[in-house]
């Protein structure tokens, strides 16, 4: 059995991380802020409450598995990873740089943790459903867990996919779409619109659940709900606001792919109420290391 | 002379090798019965997928198992498994390095009468240009058995191409394919042949046209592109002096430039492309087809015969 979730823990390790992602993005001084801030929840719940997973062992054969199809979203997933020891919060200070482990967008050959190599939209679900064919077979107990942005779902083949997951009973996945709202033109409803979201995920043969993705409680209860669903896959529909947890950057598309200036970092750290004292992180960052 | 289906002999070799390696798993895009997956999904209906039309997700899926330990077939029709899935085949397959071969089926003009749409002739260029891929043609049913075995004791991503055409065969049945190794089918010292797939079989004909009139034509059968064979390459340059390249694919990205680059920087020597010229197919019988887009014995006759007088 699970251990019940620690909900104000798991809002400290929220906040944690998005303040990892906004030093990382602005030392790196490229890098998406927006959807990294928006997922920043989400990731929280799969990494410290509800996957199986080890960092002692990366590849653990009988881990879940974390597919961050919205690759972009990297600096969230990697600010988890090393917060749940997969490699030292240091590493989080080369992001982007020549050499360093942590690439623009996930790859599974350097990075300890990471499942999969993505960053090139519309693909994730294909592969998830690949690991879930794979994991059933083997007979199993770990899911596959994917995590979807809502401009990427203009991608056909994430609709290929999603068929495919519904066609094969695939039970064992649960994808989460972290729907900001924006994606790096505009407004998605602009741009290209994608509703009804949950109307086309049911037609598709999706079990779907609808949430506000930054209320921890409900994200928890849908990962877990998602578990007891038989015979057809978990589409979890997050309602999220892009940049959440800093003002300055909260529903603003223009911070898409670009990381916070020092004097955005600054009034970040001033909101987020964390001081440079009381996270050790933050010294070894703002260090010119 | 006796033929062979390289397609046929795919199907079989899968199911063989999927009796003794239980993490063989085939997926398909609603084409298994023309690219002979259907062997295998008959014995292992639970290891094989068919993943419908959709070739994207098929290759995508293919990684996902592979990323959990399985040895991953994708097969469809060349044009669609190298074209249609590009992108997915670098970012998702070859860039992580995943176990997937992709062996993809009725390569080359060949097809016939389906027309242009399926004639896959610029498949092989657009899989050599992805880093870590492995790309492999084989030129008769023998060498596709020897391959696919081959392949499946090679951990990383390998794009084979067969054809829907009946192949002559040519090689020895105790013959054994080694990946990045070329083979030496004729030797001669006038010229050298390189060719691949049914183009082996055409450039052996040609030597012997060339023989009655007193030529010494070598022909090497380069089954893997990439990675190429450049000190077979280097050696029949140095030995023949002259060089013509042979395939069922564009000029354009194949075999020939890759000899061609081998040569400029090893050993140039003069040398001339027999392949399609830079156009689409269209429809017609595979034997109506290649002599029209002069892929015969005797296009290859004349091209060496041509190289031989820039020696």
């Amino acid at each position: 059995m699970q251990k019940p979730a620690d909900i104000e823990q798991l809002k400290k390790w929220a906040k944690q991380l998005r303040m990892d992602v906004l030093m990382m993005l602005n030392k790196a001084k490229s890098g998406h802020t927006g959807g990294s801030l928006s997922a920043a929840d989400i990731v929280t719940a799969l990494y410290f409450y509800k996957m199986r997973h080890n960092p002692k062992e990366p590849k653990w054969a009988d881990r879940d598995r974390f597919v961050l199809s919205k690759g972009h979203a990297a600096p969230i997933q990697y600010a988890a990873l090393a917060r749940c020891g997969y490699f030292s919060p240091k590493e989080l200070t080369t992001l982007r740089r020549l050499g360093t482990m942590l690439q623009g967008h996930p790859d599974m050959k350097i990075t300890p943790g990471i499942d999969i190599c993505t960053g090139s939209l519309g693909q994730g679900l294909s592969m998830a459903n690949g690991m879930a064919l794979a994991l059933r077979l083997d007979k199993r107990p770990s899911r596959v867990y994917a995590l979807l942005g809502d401009g990427e779902v203009e991608e056909g083949q994430v609709w290929e996919a999603a068929m495919s997951s519904a066609h094969y009973k695939l039970d064992n996945i649960c994808a989460m779409l972290d729907f900001n709202g924006f994606q790096i033109d505009g407004a998605v409803t602009d741009i290209m619109n994608i509703e009804p979201l949950s109307e086309k995920w049911k037609a598709f043969g999706w079990h779907v659940l609808m949430i506000d993705g930054h209320d921890m409680e409900q994200i928890i209860k849908a990962l877990d709900d998602a578990e007891t669903i038989k015979g057809k896959p978990t589409m979890i529909i997050a309602k999220t606001v892009k940049g959440k947890g800093v003002s300055i950057f909260e529903g603003k598309y223009q911070y898409h792919g670009v990381p916070p200036s020092d004097e955005e970092l600054k009034k970040s750290i001033e909101e987020l109420g964390v001081s440079v004292e009381g996270w050790p992180l933050l010294k070894i960052l703002t260090s010119n290391t | 002379m006796k033929l062979l289906g390289t397609r046929e002999v795919y199907g079989d070799t899968l199911a063989e090798l999927g009796a003794l390696n239980k993490d063989i798993v085939v997926l398909d895009a609603d084409l298994s019965g023309s690219t002979r997956t259907s062997v295998f999904a008959k014995k292992f209906p639970d290891r094989f997928f068919n993943m419908g039309v959709a070739e994207a997700d098929m290759m995508g899926t293919a990684a996902g198992l592979a990323s959990c330990g399985k040895t991953a077939f994708a097969s469809t029709f060349a044009i669609f498994a190298s074209g249609r899935a590009w992108e997915q085949i670098r970012q998702s397959i070859a860039y992580p390095k995943l176990n997937v071969k992709i062996v993809a089926t009725h390569g080359g003009i060949t097809v016939g009468e389906d027309g242009a749409s399926h004639q896959a002739l610029e498949d092989i260029a657009i899989m050599r240009a992805i880093p870590n891929m492995t790309v492999i043609v084989p030129c008769d049913g023998i060498e596709a058995r020897s391959v696919i075995h081959e392949i499946v004791k090679y951990n990383g991503p390998v794009y084979v191409r067969v054809a829907r055409a009946k192949f002559p065969v040519i090689l020895p049945d105790d013959y054994k394919f080694t990946i990045g190794k070329g083979v030496v089918v004729r030797d001669g010292k006038d010229a050298a042949v390189i060719a691949n797939g049914l183009m082996v079989s055409h450039a052996i004909e040609a030597a012997n046209i060339l023989g009655k009139e007193g030529l010494n034509i070598r022909v090497i059968n380069m089954s893997t592109i990439k990675p190429i064979d450049r000190d077979l390459i280097a050696r029949a340059a140095k030995e023949t002096g002259a060089i013509v390249t042979a395939e069922e694919h564009s000029i354009i990205g194949g075999l020939g430039e890759a000899v061609a680059a081998v040569l400029a920087e090893e050993f140039p020597a003069p040398m001339k492309r027999i392949g399609i010229q830079d156009i689409f197919g269209q429809s017609g019988t595979a034997d109506e087809l290649l002599p029209h887009y002069k892929l015969m014995p005797k296009d290859i006759a004349d091209a060496v015969r041509e190289v031989i007088t820039r020696k």
